[in-house]
This record gives C-alpha cells, sequence and structure tokens, in this order.
C-alpha cells in the first residue's frame, strides 16, 4: 500500500471523479433518512403545505407527532407481536437449522445427499400461495400465531450457509468424541455448537430482520388484528389510504393535516430500534455474506 | 437396503435429528406442491382434494386466453428486465468504485450508509416511496423541476417501472456490493504488481486481472437470478401498485394473489401459479445450462 502510494504521489483525475461519484452515492442514500427526520419533528400544518427538500425541521421541532403516533394503540400492540414472533420464531428457526445443517454435513448420514436434494428442489420450485394457504387451513392453524411462525420455520439458504461453516470445522474432536460413544445430538450441542458462535450470530440477525420484516404471511394467514405484527400495521398507516371513520368533519379535517406528519413520525419509531442497532453488527452481517459467497 | 439399516444402528441419533426438519419440508413446501393439483380441478374448499371435479387444463387454457394474460406477462418480464439491466450491474460497478477507494475510513464510511437501506422493511421502503411520489413529495418536486407535471406519480402507469426499479437500486446497491467486494479481496495482489512492472495502466488492470477474477461470481449470481426472474419483488409490488396502474405495474404473482385469496378463484390461481414456478424452472435450468456450456461455471 505504502509502496504505491510513494510510486504514485500525485492525485489522478481518476480518484477525484470516483471519490465524487461515490459521495453522491453517499448523500442519495442517506438524504431520504434525514428528510423523513427532519420531517418527523415538524409542525402539522407547514408539513402538510411544503414542497421540496427540507434540511431543518420546518416551524419549531416539535414532538406532537410522536406523542399523536405512540398514542396509537395499534403500534403498541403490533410491536408486542412482532417481537414475540421474532424470540419464539428465530429460536425455531435456529433449532431446526442447526439440525438440518449438522446432518447435510455429516458424512457417516447415509441420506445425506437425498435431505440435501429434497432442500435444494424447494428453492427453486413450489407450489405456490394458494395451495400453501389451504395447507394452513387444513392443519388448523389459520388465523393463530404458529400460521406466522410455521411456515419460517427454516430458510433453505441458511441452512446451506450453516452447513457450509459446519464442514469447516475440524474433525478430529468429534471423532474422539464418537470413540467415546457420543451420539450426534451431543456432538451438536456440546462440540459443534460451541464453535459456531460466529454463524449462530450471523443466523440469528438474518432470521431476527426476516421476522421483523415480514408482513405478507400474515396479512394472507391472520384476520385477528390482535395478532397482527407491527408491519401489518404500518401498512394500514402508511399505505392503505383507508378512510378513517372520524364522527365529525372538524376531526377528520384535523386528521388530514396530521396525517403525513405520523407517517413520518411512523416511519421512524419502527425503523428506529434496527437502524440503532445496525452499525453495531453490520460486520456479523457482511461475514453472512461472505461465508454464502464462499460455496455460492 | 443393509447398508441403510446398517447405518441407522450405527448412528441413530442424526436419522431422529433430521425428523422435524424433514416433517417442515414435508409439510410446508412439499405438501403445497401436492396440492398444486387443484391447478386442475374445479376445486371447492369443503370437499377433500380427491372429491372435486377434474378439468384437466382448463384454467390453464382459460388463463392463456385471458384478456389480462399478455398484460401479466408483459408486466412480469419487463419490470423484472429492467431490474436486472440496471440493478444488476450497479452493484458489480460499485464494487469496483470502492475497490479502488485509498482511505479506509471514507470506504467504510461509504459502506456503512450503502448498506443501511437493507434493513428497512418492505413496508416502509414502499410507504416512504408513496409519500414522496405524492404530489407534493419530494421525488415529485424534483421531477417538476425538470418538466414533468405535478401529480401523483403512483397513478401515471409509465412512471411505475422506473419508481421500482429506482427504489430496488436504492435499497440493494450497497448490500448487493458486498459479495463482490468478497470476491475483489480474493483476487492474488501479485498480479497486480506483475502488471505494475508490465507498466499497466488502471483500466487495463480492471479489464484484465479485476473483471476475469470476479467472473466466475458474477455468473454464478446472474445464474441465480435469472432462476428468479418471474417471482422476484412481487410483495412490494402488493404495496405499491393500485388499480389505475395495474396496466404497467401487475405481475403474475400479485395477479395469482388477487384472483386466488381476495376473489377466491382457488384452481385458477392455482393454476397461474404454477405456470409462473414452471417457467421460473425453465429458466433456471437454461441459464445454468448455458453457463455450463459457455464458461463452465455453473450451479450443478
Amino acid at each position: 500500500m505504502n509502496r504505491r502510494a510513494l510510486r504514485k504521489p500525485r492525485i489522478s483525475v481518476f480518484s477525484v471523479v470516483n471519490t465524487l461519484l461515490l459521495c453522491i452515492i453517499v448523500v442519495m442514500t442517506i438524504y431520504p433518512v434525514l428528510y423523513i427526520l427532519f420531517a418527523s419533528f415538524s409542525d402539522a400544518r407547514m408539513l402538510t403545505k411544503h414542497e421540496g427538500p427540507i434540511f431543518w425541521p420546518l416551524g419549531q421541532p416539535t414532538l406532537a407527532g410522536y406523542k399523536l403516533t405512540l398514542s396509537n394503540p395499534n403500534i403498541l400492540s403490533g410491536y408486542k407481536n412482532t417481537i414475540l414472533y421474532m424470540i419464539v420464531g428465530t429460536s425455531l428457526n435456529l433449532v431446526l437449522t442447526s439440525l438440518a445443517a449438522y446432518a447435510l454435513s455429516r458424512r457417516h448420514y447415509i441420506f445425506r445427499n437425498a435431505l440435501m436434494i429434497m432442500i435444494v428442489i424447494t428453492m427453486f420450485f413450489g407450489g405456490g400461495l394458494v395451495p400453501l394457504f389451504f395447507v394452513i387451513r387444513t392443519l388448523g392453524i389459520y388465523d393463530t400465531r404458529l400460521a406466522v411462525i410455521l411456515p419460517t420455520a427454516i430458510s433453505s439458504w441458511n441452512v446451506i450457509l450453516m452447513r457450509t461453516f459446519f464442514q469447516s470445522l475440524p474433525e478430529e474432536m468429534e471423532e474422539s468424541a464418537i470413540i467415546d460413544g457420543a451420539n450426534d445430538m451431543t456432538i451438536l450441542t456440546r462440540i459443534i455448537l460451541p464453535l459456531s458462535k460466529p454463524i449462530i450470530a450471523v443466523m440469528v440477525l438474518y432470521y431476527g430482520v426476516a421476522h421483523w420484516n415480514s408482513w405478507f404471511n400474515a396479512l394472507v394467514f391472520l384476520r385477528d388484528t390482535t395478532l397482527f405484527p407491527l408491519q401489518l400495521f404500518l401498512r394500514e398507516t402508511l399505505i392503505t389510504n383507508k378512510e378513517t371513520a372520524a364522527d365529525t368533519t372538524s376531526q377528520m379535517l384535523e386528521e388530514s393535516f396530521t396525517r403525513e406528519l405520523v407517517q413520518y413520525c411512523t416511519i421512524v419509531v419502527s425503523t428506529f430500534p434496527i437502524f440503532c442497532v445496525y452499525p453495531f453488527l453490520q460486520k456479523y452481517f457482511v461475514k453472512g455474506v461472505m461465508i454464502g459467497a464462499l460455496k455460492g | 437396503m443393509k447398508k441403510v439399516i446398517q447405518n441407522i444402528r450405527r448412528h441413530p441419533m442424526v436419522h431422529i435429528m433430521v425428523i422435524p426438519v424433514v416433517a417442515y419440508y414435508l409439510i410446508f413446501h412439499y405438501l403445497p406442491m401436492y396440492g398444486v393439483l387443484i391447478a386442475f380441478q374445479n376445486f371447492v374448499p369443503s370437499r377433500s382434494l380427491w372429491d372435486n371435479q377434474w378439468v384437466g387444463l382448463m384454467h390453464f387454457k382459460d388463463f392463456f386466453s385471458d384478456i389480462y394474460f399478455t398484460r401479466l406477462i408483459k408486466n412480469t418480464l419487463s419490470i423484472n428486465i429492467g431490474l436486472l439491466l440496471v440493478g444488476f450491474p450497479m452493484p458489480i460497478l460499485f464494487a469496483l468504485m470502492l475497490n479502488e477507494v485509498k482511505s479506509k475510513r471514507f470506504k467504510g464510511f461509504t459502506q456503512t450508509v450503502t448498506y443501511m437501506p437493507h434493513f428497512i422493511s418492505s413496508v416502509v421502503l414502499c410507504g416512504i416511496v408513496v409519500n414522496f411520489c405524492k404530489s407534493t413529495g419530494l421525488i415529485t418536486y424534483i421531477l417538476t423541476l425538470f418538466g414533468f407535471p405535478k401529480t401523483n406519480l403512483l397513478i401515471v402507469p409509465s412512471m411505475f417501472k422506473p419508481i421500482f426499479v429506482g427504489m430496488n437500486i436504492w435499497q440493494n446497491l450497497g448490500w448487493d456490493s458486498i459479495i463482490y467486494l468478497a470476491a475483489l479481496s480474493g483476487i492474488d495482489p501479485t498480479l497486480y504488481e506483475a502488471a505494475d512492472v508490465d507498466g499497466a495502466g488502471r483500466f487495463s488492470k480492471m479489464w484484465n486481472i479485476t473483471l476475469p477474477g470476479i467472473a466466475p461470481t458474477i455468473v454464478m449470481l446472474l445464474i441465480l437470478r435469472i432462476g428468479r426472474l418471474m417471482s422476484l419483488g412481487w410483495e412490494q409490488i402488493i404495496l405499491l401498485y393500485n388499480p389505475m396502474i395495474y396496466e404497467t405495474a401487475d405481475v403474475i404473482s400479485t395477479y395469482v394473489y388477487r384472483r386466488g385469496l381476495i376473489q377466491f378463484d382457488y384452481s385458477f390461481a392455482a393454476a397461474v401459479g404454477l405456470f409462473n414456478s414452471v417457467i421460473n424452472l425453465i429458466l433456471l435450468i437454461s441459464a445454468n445450462y448455458i453457463s455450463r456450456r459457455v464458461n463452465e461455471t455453473s450451479l450443478w
């Protein structure tokens, strides 16, 4: 690195243009986020009338929008449900994914290839939405929490990722454990998993974020709004501009003024947790992509 | 058979351990594949699968002569090919650009910022786009500076594809570049040193060393991408589209959703879904085949 720098001390046109372009990309990525943040602290009426970019909250910065947003009981109930789905769903994901990845990584498991084929087929072919809907109905889990958790209990991509990691672990310890008469469950829980903290972290993050973001299964398989995850309520607030049954016209007018502000606050409230933890977790996510890249 | 029994005797535990895994795949993946038989029936939910009237390929024929058939195929292909043509090369270019950055801090900062949108949920992302495309929205405002009429962009049919592709690029540009950065870091640095000695310029090195170095990764991802050509992004389309722009925004998967789960046309929707899956599979297999022939990179 140093040697090259010494050889070429001047700043080339290329690197100037390159840096400039990258800066433009950074600004284009970050500005919408800042816009939303500024908008969420703005005055409701000014925001509704405003057009064009914002570089600071409009009017006196205020938390009024957040008060309105958080007074919506759906946001709270959605948050609770989402956290529940995340915790239960991710735990189930981890158990099943480890089991699958373990079996696939064992040379002594005779159906290893058969299982692999069984899994890979589902990555590229499926029955589709309508038949899955009837499977859920037939199982009797339609409109229950299980309908959100079970259909995504395993992600085949993640199984393959984890298997690749398990395969890269040294085999000596395992061999001595087998000689000591340990069974596969013991090997997985006592030897493999303690060595697999990095990939477990990656899995928790991948599955966790997937649960956090998922909304479509809940839309299709749930009816009871008390079971709805946060994303479904977000969809209602942000996208389906359904007419709220307001009693009086003045209330409707008031709502139409605050709607935009509430939308921006909702975006911030719902995305804030992920953005807060993201910079600390970035390296784990990146690691996951790298492990995936090794095997393709 | 003897081998199998011997294997089960020697390692019984691993066979027990896969039971829940196999059960999951059978129930949530293979049972729906079996359930796709309703595509060949006039399925009534109250009856069991085998008690329904069989109609053969009727629903497929209906779909092929559906007034929306050409529109759906056209939209599905056009949106996804647009996404492929613009969205696929951009992360590669971006990774190459990042690779040329000398300052570690600037590189790290750019990466952190551009990975971030990946973690915004589809619902929120589409909510942002809906807001920015209103007649008073930010994107609309910017476009009016270039002479576009001031109107809600999401009711203008011709605007849907650019908005959708742009949104996807904004969300995934950085994230999709990680895998290429990984491939770039795997290129042997002595190759560059040798090229320096030979007096090769920046672009000549890029063309002769860097691109061949990441070519297998590019091809692999391209095959995977083509294998999902008909099924990408439709959850986001459901969030963004509205009847006024079905003309350009309605794709096969969104049609399946509407016909099947909103209008309860189960068998017809299942047939359309099956048609989509089969096309996807054919695309994947052909892409893989061509790639194996042309440059010996393939998934299997």
